[in-house]
């Protein structure tokens, strides 16, 4: 019996003809995201979020710092604010738009520049292995070895608070579980046949990485930096919370919810409100990040 | 299996060492020494030389590494700057009080989270699905701080049924009275564990409900919740090591619900330690907890292999 009566092995025009008819990737992974009602709802509320929050000039009724003693904590629909007041006066949705900008800006920052760092070091890693793959990944145990708020905690409470001390905290928490799924999935395609045939017919290690590692990595990055920027926003907004973050009169919501703390007493629906926001975004990311997944079948 | 334990343990000793050294470069680049924060600036710079060269702060850096890494291993956490107490007492009994929801709250989460889990694998595409899922999505991305004020708002502010803050009396609680004080903080608490491990089981559920194994029950007749039990059986490992390292962060990040409901646990004293700018309270603080989490990782490491036999490569 020869191989081809046990195997179905399909002739090289007949793969040639497929190849052609067939799609690439991306354009199923296309597909398959505006086949998903859910995800795309959610891509279009996120949309919608992150434009008013950009354009937030466009849509504040009030200036975002104007306070007045005599609007203090009104509820929603007093005089003009239709969403109430904060502790000093200042309008709530004016400020929710203006404080969205440094509240998605710490989400995306700093998981973007662990992408940057870590993606890197992950291919480094991986593709190299050897001595470079145990120097790499050992450091990255280390921080490893701290729960993600305590490290981020531990940089901005002895560095001090600010806008760049949060992004700089945040981004080297995300690093190593950036790195680790960069080494992974490179480490597992390096070997693959496709590689070695590439390397057989003389391609360089920086057109290896560019053209067949860097698309295998790509995708299970992409769905976990999704899912990062959503615990980026949550734990930014907990680090202004504590006072280490952005630092007053700045609006941010994790400090505009610190403000309101003491507010739940006298109106909790006001107070209440920033950490909705928070809620809200941080939701719609971590479902994008499931439809991502879904969609371009990754496993993580 | 020892051979398996001891290179694990083995293998958290150059991790340590690279902690305590992330900890000591941070609490050099902190602004100023000790020196400047216990001193008023226009004290005479005999003054703080004096001080500089009492603890050490004149040597290099090198050497205030080993000098400090010493002090931590033997024990001697230091002494507070602001207080002037030792550490070690101070960290002990907050740890303490941190335990007393932490461990509530990982066991609440864990239970809630593999029933919410193995529900909705079970009935995978119905809206009972949809909702429990919707539930285990929501947990990972709620802002636990926010919920701690929403539920404080509630119980405390408008039904009066629950106190909102403190810990009430020092000691193990048995009263109602007495437990009255744990459950908004470990609800709180318990909201993240219990999303991440009802993801989790999950997924695992449903990749373990296509393996030939369970085709193979099916096949002998088996109804379909015995054949969840056995599936279960499979997916336990990962849900609790998932659950241990699940503890770890809840010690370690348990500082934002602490400031939330004034608990007075080692995220409070971290909070306290970074405003009074307290070098060795903060760092110790830091370095304890890391090493708990470390040691965790091992006992988690160690009971999957327990389970587990193909773990012990």
């Amino acid at each position: 019996m020869s191989l081809q009566d046990t195997i179905a092995v399909p002739s090289a025009a007949d793969a040639v003809r497929r190849a052609e008819a067939g799609k690439g990737y991306w354009t199923r992974v296309r597909e398959r995201l505006l086949a998903d009602r859910v995800t795309l709802t959610v891509m279009i509320l996120l949309a919608c979020i992150v434009f008013m929050v950009v354009a937030a000039p466009l849509f504040a009724t009030h200036d975002p710092s104007a306070s007045s003693v005599f609007a203090r904590l009104k509820s929603p629909g007093y005089k003009g604010h239709w969403l109430g007041t904060d502790e000093v006066g200042r309008d709530l949705w004016s400020r929710i738009l203006y404080g969205g900008r440094l509240s998605l800006l710490c989400g995306v920052a700093p998981v973007t520049l662990a992408v940057l760092i870590g993606g890197s070091l992950g291919l480094v890693a991986g593709y190299s292995g050897g001595i470079v793959n145990s120097l790499i990944m050992r450091s990255m145990d280390v921080l490893y070895a701290f729960p993600s708020i305590l490290l981020a905690i531990a940089i901005c409470g002895m560095l001090g608070s600010g806008l760049g001390n949060t992004i700089l905290a945040l981004t080297v928490t995300f690093i190593p579980p950036v790195v680790r799924i960069a080494e992974t999935v490179t480490t597992q395609v390096r070997s693959a046949e496709f590689v070695e045939a590439a390397r057989a017919s003389g391609a360089r290690p920086i057109s290896i990485i560019r053209f067949h590692i860097l698309n295998n990595v790509l995708g299970p990055i992409l769905v976990y930096a999704t899912s990062l920027i959503s615990i980026s926003i949550i734990l930014a907004a907990g680090l202004s919370f504590l006072g280490l973050g952005v630092t007053p009169p700045d609006a941010e919501w994790g400090l505009m919810l610190n403000n309101l703390r003491q507010a739940i007493w006298v109106n909790p629906l006001v107070a209440a409100l920033p950490g909705a926001m928070i809620f809200i975004t941080s939701m719609c990311f971590n479902l994008v990040s499931d439809g991502l997944r879904t969609a371009m079948d990754v496993r993580i | 299996m020892w051979f398996f334990v001891a290179r694990r343990i083995l293998y958290a000793v150059p991790i340590l060492l690279g902690v305590s050294l992330v900890v000591f470069v941070l609490m050099k680049m902190v602004p100023g020494d000790a020196a400047d924060i216990m001193i008023p600036p226009e004290a005479p710079k005999e003054v703080a030389d004096m001080i500089r060269a009492r603890f050490g702060l004149d040597q290099p850096m090198h050497i205030q590494y080993l000098r400090w890494l010493q002090a931590m291993a033997s024990g001697d956490l230091g002494t507070s700057i602001f207080t002037n107490q030792p550490v070690a007492q101070e960290l002990f009994s907050a740890l303490g009080n941190t335990f007393k929801i932490a461990l509530p709250a990982v066991f609440l989460g864990f239970s809630l989270g593999v029933l919410l889990g193995a529900l909705a694998a079970y009935y995978n595409g119905t809206w009972l699905d949809k909702l429990f899922s919707g539930v285990a999505i929501a947990g990972v991305s709620l802002p636990h701080y926010w919920v701690g004020m929403v539920m404080v708002a509630i119980f405390a502010v408008v039904l009066n049924i629950l106190p909102g803050q403190g810990m009430g009396p020092e000691g193990f609680p048995s009263s109602w009275e007495h437990i009255k004080h744990y459950v908004l903080p470990v609800i709180t608490l318990s909201l993240i564990p219990m999303g991440i491990i009802s993801r989790l089981v999950r997924a695992n559920v449903l990749e373990i409900r296509s393996m030939e194994f369970v085709t193979a029950l099916q096949a002998k007749g088996l109804k379909g919740r015995r054949v969840l039990l056995h599936i279960m059986k499979n997916a336990a490992p990962s849900a609790l090591a998932l659950m241990g390292l699940q503890f770890g962060y809840l010690l370690g990040g348990s500082i934002l619900v602490e400031t939330v409901f004034n608990w007075p646990g080692s995220g409070s004293l971290l909070n306290l330690a970074i405003f009074r700018r307290d070098i060795p309270v903060l760092s110790a603080t830091i370095l304890v907890l890391a090493t708990i989490f470390v040691v965790i990782n091992i006992v988690v490491d160690v009971l999957q292999a327990l389970i587990d036999p193909r773990i012990r490569r």
